[in-house]
């Protein structure tokens, strides 16, 4: 391809646009729309995720050992826990450490009254999962190992988590489904007011000896630079509310920021960037390559 | 064993353009719109194309196009055989045709240069010889000063003869006229044909789908007259035969 050709191809797919400003608008809006609602439910779903995320990371397995276990055993089974692919980390909490958490949170200055540690057994290793799903074949092992007496876990808890995480899932799945399937009937539509616009000029131009890619390759530029528009402004929209949000929450209602963390806008936006303009590009070179092609067999 | 015919191609001569060799054309429903047909025009004819509504004239225009493809028969036009073509080589032969239509079929959104350049830029033809060979041929159907001009804002003589400079710009061998005076009045249609004529003196061939009575019977051409999908008379300097 000659590069004047090349330019021209460019110049020509921008000029399309300029052309049909109405058409134009309305596959731009038409993008927009979905990608906003996406962009908006991927934030917020994102949000969820990270709650659940960060309650799963608190929730812990404790073990303790049997009497008398040396120190190498009581290593040995750290070795052993932490094998384990679903373990993220483990603490040793000695029964020192047992006994000064225990003091402060519930004795205060009642304790001043013994003068042993009565939790010289209540050494224990404090176990935080990866995923927190698999918690109960974790703690069935755990009692298999030698020189474990006993292990606690909030079984309670961890269903709940779980059941949150795969409830986010399920709706995401839904969601994303229905904006799909929403999308695809507002572009086809879309697409089809585009294609009598197009019809008559296609015909022309294969009728004067055009190829196939001379004549589609300014209405791919023009679908391309659509979707793209299409992706950013629901982009600058949804960075635009997410901060105002994410503020408002936070000086409102105070309890809720000290419990929930939410997203930085740069975690959101680091994945909500490539996906929302590879779909608004995507949709745009797919829906002008598809219309395209249906009137060049003339 | 079974015996496969090879089928016997025909010779074109040197300065046979188009040659129809025994063409039909059968749609899904109805009868053939051409049926048996066989012409052949020579280098540097004029030539009329008669007929009435259902006589076949648009399937013929239709298939030198390439957009149809023969039910049977060979269709050769510069010596290829059309029934053969690939879609992706249709392109290619079509700039050996420069074809005007009765609706004029301008791009409405691009002015007159960019109407015409446009057939320049589909063969990829450098912007400095555009710049040279838009003015030039806009000079010889008259439109010069009117370059930037949208094609709403001409007459309809003003846009066949722009729908003429499109089609001769890259200097064609062939010109395929599918009604180029039905929607233009006695004067403007004079002017047309006119300007065809030059363009055939000039050496290019040309083909005149028409309803126009007048201009056949004054122009002294070649007419071919159709009818129901069938040659009905090939005359020399012939003129229009009433169907009645």
């Amino acid at each position: 391809m000659r590069i004047s050709t090349f330019f021209y191809t460019i110049k020509q797919g921008v000029k399309n646009m300029f052309r049909n400003a109405w058409f134009s608008l309305a596959s731009i809006a038409t993008i927009a729309s979905c990608l906003l609602l996406f962009g908006i439910f991927y934030s917020v779903v994102a949000n969820f995720q990270n709650i659940v995320r960060n309650a799963e990371a608190g929730v812990a397995v404790t073990v303790f050992f049997d009497e008398g276990l040396s120190d190498e055993e009581k290593k040995h089974i750290g070795d052993l826990i932490l094998d384990r692919k679903e373990v993220d980390r483990i603490n040793f909490i000695s029964a020192d450490e047992a006994w000064n958490s225990f003091k402060d949170e519930y004795l205060g200055e009642y304790a001043e009254g013994f003068t042993e540690n009565p939790l010289e057994d209540s050494e224990n290793y404090e176990i935080y999962m990866k995923d927190i799903s698999l918690q109960s074949s974790l703690v069935t092992y755990l009692k298999t190992i030698q020189g474990v007496r006993q292990v606690n876990s909030s079984q309670q808890t961890a269903d709940a988590l779980t059941g949150a995480n795969r409830l986010i899932s399920y709706i995401s799945i839904g969601i994303i489904g229905i904006l799909l399937a929403v999308s695809i009937f507002l572009i086809s539509n879309t697409v089809m007011i585009g294609i009598s616009v197009r019809k008559e000029e296609i015909g022309i131009m294969k009728y004067i000896g055009a190829t196939d890619f001379f004549v589609r390759a300014p209405f791919v530029v023009e679908g391309l630079i659509i979707g793209v528009i299409g992706a950013a402004i629901p982009l600058g929209i949804i960075y635009f509310i997410y901060i105002r949000a994410m503020n408002m929450i936070l000086e409102r209602f105070t309890e809720i920021g000290s419990i929930l963390q939410f997203l930085p806008v740069e975690t959101i936006f680091s994945t909500l960037i490539p996906v929302s303009l590879g779909i608004g590009a995507g949709i745009g070179l797919i829906g002008s390559f598809v219309t395209v092609r249906k009137h060049l067999r003339v | 064993m079974a015996i496969i015919k090879k089928k016997k191609q025909r010779q074109i001569g040197e300065d046979e353009l188009i040659v129809l060799d025994n063409v039909t054309k059968t749609y899904a429903t109805g009868s053939p719109a051409l049926n048996g047909v066989s012409l052949t025009v020579k280098k540097g004819e004029f030539v009329f194309i008669v007929g009435d509504s259902g006589s076949g004239k648009s399937t013929l225009i239709k298939l030198l196009l390439r957009e149809l493809i023969p039910t049977s028969g060979d269709i050769y036009v510069n010596n290829i055989n059309l029934g053969r073509l690939r879609h992706r080589q249709v392109p290619k032969y079509r700039r050996n045709l420069g074809v005007v239509f009765q609706d004029f079929r301008l791009l409405k959104d691009r002015n007159v240069y960019e109407n015409v350049a446009f057939a320049q830029r589909i063969i990829q033809t450098p912007n400095r010889l555009i710049k040279r060979n838009v003015p030039a041929i806009l000079s010889i159907v008259g439109l010069a000063s009117k370059y930037k001009a949208k094609p709403k804002e001409l007459s309809g003589g003003e846009q066949q003869r722009v729908a003429l400079a499109r089609a001769l710009i890259n200097k064609p061998p062939i010109l395929l006229c599918d009604e180029p005076t039905g929607n233009l009045d006695p004067n403007n249609s004079w002017e047309i044909m006119r300007l065809l004529e030059q363009i055939n003196k000039r050496g290019t061939t040309v083909l005149v789908v028409t309803h126009n009575r007048e201009i056949v019977n004054e122009m002294q051409k070649r007419v071919i007259t159709m009818k129901k999908g069938v040659i009905v008379s090939d005359e020399e300097e012939g003129g229009y035969i009433d169907e009645n």
